[in-house]
């Protein structure tokens, strides 16, 4: 019984984690734009099949083959705020989120395009045997994926809340016009927020793929649920999405487990759908910056 | 012009869309003078400010900040020439500490080799505004409206401006703490050698702390004088001064 329930909640916390990244990388663009970037699953898909890419084909070190591939999910993220989201400044937030649809559209033909439609997986980043806990296998690389998650929510609230650039990141998105009169360059932070959210779904893509594998499609899903993950928590909320998508997570697992696996998918939804039908403002929001809110 | 003037708008037009906001407009103002705008809801004052700041372009004439035009830079930019513009309603940081707001004024100053100087322009600010001290690690939107007024004036003093632009400091604030809040804008001009341009509708107390004024009146200059002319100008009364609170 026991053995069992563990077993659920290990492979829901590791899912989650996933889900709780791809939810942060939505609050950081938001926090900074009000915008959804629909986009963001597909910097996990990039994560994963760049480091692929790098350590198994290309068969660079680890170590450089993690740098790379972040460096080149940042370097696309960028691309995406120069060449779509920049140009049409100052339009409405409904044509952005249109834009980022299309971006992750182009993405996904151009990841189809290089990498057909086979998954793709590497070993994972530390050889050994899986640890058991009351009689429950957690896999090493499952234990890196939750790791790797809590350095980035640490290091995320670091950078928003103890340096002086996240601060004024902050600034931004709370008041543009305040921020631009202390001289804080906009534009600039904007693009910053593109580049890390983007970075952070790519660490995802990273950490997961030795265990589900990537495949050049799975953005709109992962999208999906990081978005129910940080709408739960309250969108913009840091501390929100990290709840949100644990929460989805183990409740997907659970739900596959115990009732059936073709209804993990739905799980999701259906609590977007309680949340927005019974609290909008999610579980840390406030309702009134839930109706101060654009979207 | 003289050696002393400071900035110099020429003929300004400024427009949102088809709205003629400010129309071929002149001023100027000198090194250490509290120059007071006055005028009625709508008259343009904002708009004026922000053209300075560069959070608005000019659509024609000229700006001119110690004899350099700057109406093509951002406003990110001007901050960096010595310019601070309290805006209306002030637009604190609401969700971040008060201390927070104060670093972000100096946020285009900052550098990590100059670390120290920062603090101390911070402890002089905190020695100006006592009370901001008091409340250094409270979020900002937690103030009063009279302190989240200083707070954003303090916030413009940390950028180290030469020239100050005030729009509408004593917004919907009781007339005690407007008193105060124009005490300390005449103190900044007096001790630290600052340059104020002030926008208000409490044309009463703005005259009172002024060296000269401007009336505004859709987008025009109506009049122009020094502070004592403007107050005892029957026309000023009786359109500016009859609706003051504190008589
Ligand atoms: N964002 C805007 N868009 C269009 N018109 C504006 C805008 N802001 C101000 N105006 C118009 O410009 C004129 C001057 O406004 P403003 O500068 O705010 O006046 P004041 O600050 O003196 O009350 C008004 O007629 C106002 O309706
Ligand atoms: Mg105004």
């Amino acid at each position: 019984m026991l053995t069992v329930f563990l077993q659920f909640l290990f492979s829901g916390l590791t899912v989650g984690a996933v889900y709780a990244l791809v939810g942060m990388g939505f609050n950081i663009i938001y926090n900074a734009t009000s915008i959804i970037n629909l986009a963001q699953g597909e910097f996990v898909v990039i994560g994963g099949l760049m480091m692929w890419f790098f350590t198994s084909s290309v068969k660079l070190p680890f170590v450089l083959s993690v740098l790379l591939t972040i460096l080149t999910a940042g370097l696309i993220a960028f691309l995406m705020e120069r060449l779509t989201i920049r140009p049409i400044q100052k339009t409405d937030l409904l044509l952005m989120i249109m834009i980022t649809i299309s971006v992750s559209i182009v993405l996904r033909g151009l990841l189809m395009f290089k990498f057909g439609k086979d998954p793709y997986g590497y070993p994972p980043f530390t050889e050994g045997e899986p640890i058991s806990i009351f009689g429950a296998i957690i896999q090493q690389q499952a234990l890196w994926v939750i790791g790797v998650t809590a350095v980035s929510i640490v290091l995320l609230y670091i950078f928003f809340n103890k340096t002086l650039i996240g601060k004024a990141m902050k600034a931004c998105a709370v008041d543009p016009v305040a921020a631009r009169l202390v001289g804080i360059n906009v534009s600039q932070m904007v693009m910053l927020s593109f580049i890390l959210s983007g970075v952070v779904g790519a660490i995802g893509g990273i950490a997961i793929t030795p265990i589900s594998l990537m495949e050049y499609d799975k953005g709109p899903m992962l999208a999906v649920k990081g978005f129910c993950a940080a709408i739960l928590g309250g969108l913009g909320r840091g501390r929100g999405a990290i709840v949100g998508g644990f929460t989805i997570g183990v409740l997907e697992s659970m739900t596959a487990g115990y009732l059936h696996s073709g209804l993990k998918d739905a799980v999701a939804l259906i609590i977007l759908l309680l949340v927005l039908f019974y609290k909008p403002a999610g579980i840390f929001g406030s309702s009134a910056i839930a109706r101060l809110r654009k979207f | 012009m003289t050696a002393d003037t400071m900035l110099v708008l020429k003929n300004v037009d400024v427009h949102y869309g088809k709205i003629h906001a400010i129309k071929r407009l002149s001023l100027h103002v000198n090194r250490g003078e509290i120059v007071a705008l006055i005028g009625g809801n709508g008259a343009g004052k904002t708009t004026l400010l922000s053209a300075i700041s560069g959070l608005l372009r000019v659509t024609s004439g000229e700006i001119k900040y110690n004899n350099i035009m700057i109406n093509n830079l951002p406003a990110e930019e001007i901050v960096k020439k010595g310019i601070s513009h309290v805006p209306e309603r002030g637009l604190v940081f609401k969700p971040l500490t008060v201390e927070d707001n104060l670093l972000l004024g100096a946020y285009h100053l900052y550098s990590f080799a100059n670390r120290n100087e920062y603090k101390k322009d911070l402890l002089q600010v905190y020695k100006m505004f006592p009370v901001l001290e008091e409340r250094r690690k409270q979020l900002a939107g937690t103030l009063s409206g009279g302190e989240q007024q200083m707070l954003a004036i303090a916030r413009a003093l940390m950028a180290k401006p030469k020239l100050l632009l005030l729009d509408e400091p004593s917004m919907g604030l009781a007339p005690l703490i407007v008193k105060e809040i124009l005490a300390y804008i005449k103190r900044l001009r007096d001790n630290h050698g600052l340059t104020v341009l002030l926008v208000e509708q409490n044309a009463r107390s703005a005259l009172q702390i002024a060296d000269k004024g401007y009336v505004l009146e859709t987008g025009r200059v109506l009049l122009q004088g020094s502070a004592e002319d403007l107050l005892a100008n029957r026309d000023v009364q009786r359109a500016y001064l009859g609706r003051d609170l504190d008589t």
